[in-house]
């Protein structure tokens, strides 16, 4: 079996033995007169955010240099690569500058990975043309010079809130007074001591179960009792010490061992409580046992519906892989999954977000023999980023972690050239402890690759082990573990990560090519849980392997072989290469500049078997690591919580009530965010999240154009409605589902080949004695989940793929903040010509405003209600049956070129959907609210803002009416209003006078201020 | 009649080559191939194979030292396996009449590399694309006045283009007033950021998304063949990427093609 490691490409050599002193440091800004737009926004942020009074903020770029480099050199790289020369000066080995009263420089703690430190070393080194002495190493900082009348705590304050994370930086702060002019600062590598001695611990799991959690707790295990339990019988099996022995063991465990289980026994991998054993009791006492959520609701309901299809079936490969897999057209199928980043985000928003996208890439990427990907997704949930009360420990502002994670997401998505094409925001302070960050990415793959179905792989017995991508450091160590567990004062920070999405996207150019050359055998991605992960489960399928530590390419020295086993360490796949073809593998990874290296052998012993420097440090049996796992045995009580009533007289300003309703963060625009995405990358962007007269409507969905020879879409959506949760989450989750599938519709999705994404973000369901109510919590869940099989088989919509998080709490003192059960349900599918997809903006004056479905009293869990500080009862409910009959009906209107605009009516029901489809499209409208089909509403504010499900606001030409009418024959719907040339806003009430009356300019004036 | 051959460079960050390619194609390139980088240093592909040399946007090394920095210094001091590095390449390439068109990142290479504006042939920096004043990445359209005085072989014929600008290091800038000058008295600003009506350079933002001197969109070098602008001309191919196409009466094909066709009809004529 060849064994080789083959390093990036690079310049030819010339010897240059001229040896200077090291290390070296390069400062860089901005000449005089030159803008500093970061400077300028940090300037901006500290004024307005920490109310600091500064002059001016600039910052300086600096380069530390641990290489060996002549004086010609240096400047070389000074005035090349690492400065513009029209913009910008440079100085060597001393300050730029010495006019600021305070300098904060912020480096990064050692071993955090450092980007722009990598990118340097690479130019530094085409520039030299020469090999460097123990390769060289380039760490990258950045000065924030200020001027200003500023107190050292002024600067701690504004170092902590916005310029570093102490969990990842390192930070010094200077005053002028204090600062050598000549010297500058002293340098600080930040190298990564290890471990000076490098051992396999063995652990004695023969002791009182009292130690065996603490050996849990202490390792981060997060495993139960019964798990430990588990563990220790198995150790302890005489069949087991016997073939340990046979291969040099003794009889107990090894750390290596104990880690490998851990992880692949973690609720991350697991899924321990939606595979649990329920006894669910509901409001009447009656109880039932549920014997996997997963099973009875998630994979029956799309066995249900894909047996009812029949040769019409267009999924492909469901809960298996990586992703899910669906038809899309004769030649490709499509991929997609969505994932969480919750607990890295609440640690490092920045990157926490930027790891959680470039992962979810990942696995879409490394689904089937390999997709490319087409698009990205991001929903996130925070508290209000004007939160203004005092902060519980270790959390940070809202604020902070809004901007961290949009940011993340920004870097990740960008420049891995993936358009992120849809998403949302949901705000609620509950969301303080953990913040939700969903990333969900979308790909392409051909339907057969060299004569063969794509999405079929195997690891054969004889296969090389590869890794590519990415080295291994100590990053990311425990996330498996750590996201299992709700956030607490020994939270890890070594669960912190930085994505790089460029080596990301060499590896992805890399594998696309490889793919189509059949260079491998099968991929999957090194997510939670490193090589133990992929290793271990893409040996299922030869049925054993056998891995050689010492092999794998470490970003330094000292880790220990659990934590090479173990690390998170990003930007990383794992391949099954056929002997015969690993050198072609490696030397095309090689030219492409991506490093590849073999790290042992797929086989079919039967034995999960780590070697390290030739003794094996874990031997586990396939079966006992897969199977062995006990399932839990968990209980869950329903009671309906009974809220408050809502008891307030209708507000006589209604138009003021629908501006403050267009303002709140859960509604307002997100055209901010929105334009710091690229949304139209590779080309193929049909309906962008913007649309309308200025570009700045919300649109419902996004549509697509993968292939770009072809007329036929992709359409995403998603549906999230928390805040039903407090009343009853099976409401919330038929909520979001037809939330989702309106969106979808809206904008000329198909009812055929649609499938559905649910991901789960819970707060505990186990309960205990710290989590008094986790039986209540646990019914939540089962409801959510008998909704989720309700209306996915009515509406037809097979859910392929779906992750859960179950422990979104914050634990610290005496202090619990949980989130609210949250479900995003997200849609994708297909529009058979995107000639037809539709907008939510108005597009004619003159052309009729309908109305489709009925409005019901269903202000429970509003936005209305949650306006006055009320959640109420009444919360809306789904009729699939009709809804569906509607459904069909508005696809084939769309399809028949009948509308005119299209938008769904979700938070903040009728009047904020009315409100956006006027201004968004430039034109006036006037209602009638008497012409609304209503069930038991008497009251205008009620008729407005009632988010009751299954409604559109449509707008259709004078000329199409009596057609769109026939085509909706049979469904509630109305005649409401006409769009106006003059661009004002009436509504008639109940009693015929006019209840809201406003210009247009300013609604969206409203709408576009909070977060503009 | 000669087969038009255009070669669309990718790798190490690089993420508009395949609608690049496209463009080329609906253009009426009879051969469009998409390369990456590492071929044309290993010397397995070869530059003087192709008349038409395409640097699409992206974000070359992850804009790391500052946009398509680390490229710049890649193709200036990498030596491929022919001995000439690539930017020598690119030197013979221009000289021998050829074309090259680079789009965002594409842009911020040329610049870098000196190769335009190269004021008197002289491949020297004397202008650059960095943070835009807003100091964000952004996605919008832009309407942009096409200067039909200009030597540019690109934009011939056209007066004006409605297109997207998607970047953080957008806004040119010039090394001295004099440089600014000369680009003015040579025409070779050849596209600016303007109002509505693509009549007047306007330096509002967002009309002028970044800030840009004298509202500079895109440049070229004193031959014309070699252009450089920051929108995205191979993102408006057709009609349903325009942001209004639902609600505006707009030709099929969108307005980015007609670049490329220029391109490579010149190439049909002259080479």
């Amino acid at each position: 079996m060849p064994k080789s490691t083959t390093q990036p490409e690079s310049a030819p050599r010339t010897p240059h033995p001229v040896v200077d002193n090291i290390p070296h440091r390069i400062e860089v800004g901005f000449k005089d007169g030159v803008k500093d737009p970061h400077g300028e926004k940090i300037r901006r942020m500290v004024a307005s955010e920490l109310s600091l009074s500064v002059h001016s903020v600039r910052t300086v770029e600096v380069y530390t240099l641990d290489m060996e480099l002549t004086g010609s050199e240096l400047k070389l790289l000074a005035s090349g690569p690492f400065s513009d020369p029209v913009v910008q000066n440079y100085s060597i080995d001393s300050p730029l500058t010495d006019d600021f009263d305070w300098l904060v420089e912020v480096g990064l703690k050692p071993g955090v990975t450092d980007n722009v430190g990598r990118t340097a070393l690479e130019a530094a080194l085409f520039c030299i043309g020469r090999e460097c002495p123990g390769g060289g190493k380039i760490y990258a900082s950045r000065q924030y010079l200020f001027k200003g009348r500023l107190s050292r705590d002024d600067l701690q304050i504004a170092v902590d809130r916005l310029l570093a994370n102490e969990l990842i930086h390192c930070c010094e702060i200077v005053h002028r007074d204090f600062f050598d002019s000549k010297k500058g600062l002293k340098i600080v590598i930040p190298k990564v001591r290890g471990a000076d001695n490098i051992e396999v611990e063995e652990i004695d799991l023969n002791v009182p179960e009292k130690m065996l959690l603490k050996i849990s707790r202490e390792r981060l295990l997060a495993l139960g009792i019964d798990e430990m339990m588990a563990v220790k019988s198995n150790f302890n099996s005489p069949e087991i010490i016997a073939e340990r022995k046979a291969c040099g063991l003794s009889s107990l465990v090894t750390d290596v061992e104990l880690e490998v289980l851990a992880q692949t026994w973690s609720e991350h991998c697991k899924h321990k409580i939606f595979n649990a054993d329920i006894e669910y009791t509901d409001e009447k006492g009656r109880c039932r046992i549920i014997n996997s959520l997963f099973d009875t609701y998630i994979k029956a309901s799309t066995e249900t519906i894909r047996k009812r299809l029949g040769e019409r079936d267009w999924c492909v490969s469901v809960f298996k892989d990586n992703a899910g897999i669906i038809a899309w057209d004769e030649m490709n199928n499509l991929v997609f999954k969505v994932e969480t980043h919750n607990s890295p985000s609440a640690l490092d928003p920045y990157g926490g977000a930027l790891t959680g996208i470039v992962g979810v890439n990942r696995d879409t990427l490394g689904t089937g023999k390999g997709a490319k990907l087409i698009f990205n997704t991001d929903v996130f949930c925070f508290a209000s980023p004007f939160y203004n009360k005092a902060l519980p420990p270790r959390i940070l502002h809202p604020a902070r972690i809004f901007e961290g994670v949009r940011e993340g997401v920004e870097h990740g998505g960008n420049k891995s050239g993936i358009p992120t094409v849809n998403g949302s925001m949901v705000f609620d302070d509950r969301f303080l402890g953990k913040p939700l960050v969903y990333c969900g990415t979308g790909g392409i793959i051909p339907k057969k690759i060299l004569g063969e179905p794509s999405e079929e792989k195997t690891a054969r017995p004889g296969d090389c082990i590869v890794m590519t991508g990415g080295r291994i450091g100590k990053d990311g160590i425990h996330g498996a573990t750590f996201s299992s567990e709700e956030f607490h004062e020994g939270s890890p920070v070594t669960a912190v990560q930085i994505g790089d999405p460029i080596t990301q996207k060499r590896m992805s150019d890399f594998i696309l090519e490889a793919r189509d050359r059949g260079l491998y055998n099968c991929i999957t991605d090194n997510g939670a849980g490193g090589l133990s992960s992929s290793v271990g489960e893409m040996a299922l399928s030869s049925n054993g392997c056998e891995i050689n530590l010492e092999d794998a390419p470490l970003k330094y020295s000292g880790l220990q072989p659990w934590e090479i086993l173990l690390s998170e360490a990003q930007e990383r796949m794992t391949f099954a290469v056929d002997p015969g073809s690993i050198n072609d593998f490696l030397q095309l990874a090689c030219e492409m500049g991506v490093e590849a290296t073999t790290l042992g052998k797929f086989t079919d012993s039967g034995f999960f078997h780590v070697c390290y420097e030739g003794k094996t440090v874990a031997y586990l049996s396939m079966d006992f690591l897969h199977n062995g796992l006990p399932t839990m045995k968990l209980k869950a009580k329903w009671r309906s919580p009974l809220q408050d009533n809502p008891d307030f007289a209708e507000p006589e300003d209604l138009t003021g009530v629908l501006k403050k309703m267009l303002s709140r963060l859960n509604i307002c625009s997100k055209e901010f965010v929105v334009r710091q995405y690229d949304h139209e990358v590779q080309g193929g962007s049909v309906v962008k999240p913007l649309c309308g007269l200025n570009n700045d409507g919300p649109s419902d969905a996004a549509v697509l154009r993968p292939v770009l020879e072809s007329m036929k879409g992709v359409v995403v959506s998603h549906g999230i409605c928390p805040r039903y949760s407090d009343i009853d989450a099976y409401h919330m989750m038929a909520c979001a589902i037809d939330e989702a599938l309106r969106n979808y519709l809206c904008v000329g999705g198909s009812l055929e080949g649609v499938a559905g994404l649910d991901n789960f973000c819970w707060c505990d369901p186990v309960a205990s004695e710290k989590n008094p109510d986790g039986e209540y919590k646990l019914a939540q869940l089962v409801r959510a989940n008998m909704a989720l099989f309700d209306y996915t088989t009515a509406f037809s919509i097979p859910c392929i793929s779906g992750k859960d998080s179950m422990k979104n709490d914050y634990v610290i003192g005496g202090h619990r903040i949980s989130i609210p059960p949250t479900v995003l349900f997200s849609i994708i599918g297909r529009a058979d010509d995107v000639r037809k997809a539709q907008t939510m903006d108005a597009k004619n004056a003159e052309d009729i405003v309908f109305l489709l479905g009925q409005t019901r009293d269903e202000l429970g869990g509003s936005e209305y209600y949650a306006m006055s500080g009320f959640t109420g009862n009444s919360v809306p409910n789904v009729n699939a049956g009709e809804a569906l009959k509607l459904y069909r009906a508005l696809s084939t209107a769309i399809h028949r070129g009948l509308l005119k605009s299209c938008h769904d009516c979700s938070d903040g029901g009728l009047g904020v959907a009315l409100a956006e489809t006027a201004f968004s499209g430039g034109f006036g409208m006037e209602v009638d609210l008497r012409r609304v089909p209503v069930d038991g509403l008497d009251r205008n504010d009620s008729i407005l803002f009632s988010e009751t499900q299954s409604r559109f606001v449509v707008t259709v030409s004078p000329e199409n009416k009596a057609d769109f009418e026939k085509c909706m024959d049979g469904n509630i719907f109305a005649e409401i209003g006409i769009m106006l040339e003059k661009p004002v806003f009436l509504v008639n009430g109940l009693n015929a006078e006019i209840v809201v009356n406003a210009d247009i300019g300013s609604l969206k004036e409203a709408w576009q201020r909070t977060l503009g | 009649m000669k087969k038009v051959k255009a070669i669309v460079i990718t790798g190490n960050g690089t993420n508009c080559e395949m609608e690049t390619a496209h463009a080329c194609r609906l253009g009426g390139a009879d051969d469009v191939e998409i390369v990456h980088i590492c071929k044309l240093l290993s010397g397995e592909k070869k530059l003087d194979d192709y008349h038409f040399l395409n640097l699409p946007g992206g974000f070359l090394d992850g804009d790391d030292l500052g946009s398509a920095k680390a490229n710049a210094a890649r193709l200036r001091y990498a030596r491929t396996s022919r001995g000439l590095t690539l930017f020598d390449q690119i030197c013979r390439f221009i000289q021998e009449g050829k074309l090259i068109l680079g789009i965002c990142n594409g842009f911020q290479l040329l610049v870098k590399l000196g190769l335009i504006p190269s004021l008197n042939s002289s491949f020297s920096q004397d202008a650059t694309l960095t943070f835009n004043d807003s100091g964000r990445f952004e996605d919008r359209w832009v309407y942009l006045r096409i200067n039909e005085k200009s030597p540019c072989v690109f934009t011939k014929g056209l007066k004006n283009l409605y297109l997207p600008v998607r970047h953080g290091e957008g806004k040119f800038a010039l090394t001295s007033e004099k440089v600014l000058q000369d680009l003015k008295k040579r025409n070779l600003i050849a596209v600016q950021y303007s109002d509505e009506n693509c009549e007047t350079p306007v330096m509002k933002y967002p009309l002028n998304p970044n800030g840009s001197v004298e509202a500079i969109a895109g440049i070229c070098d004193e031959t014309g063949r070699v252009f450089g602008m920051m929108p995205h001309a191979e993102a408006y191919l057709h009609y349903t990427n325009h942001p209004r196409w639902t609600r505006e009466i707009l030709p099929v094909e969108g307005l980015g093609v007609a670049l490329f066709r220029n391109g490579i009809e010149y190439i049909r004529k002259n080479l």
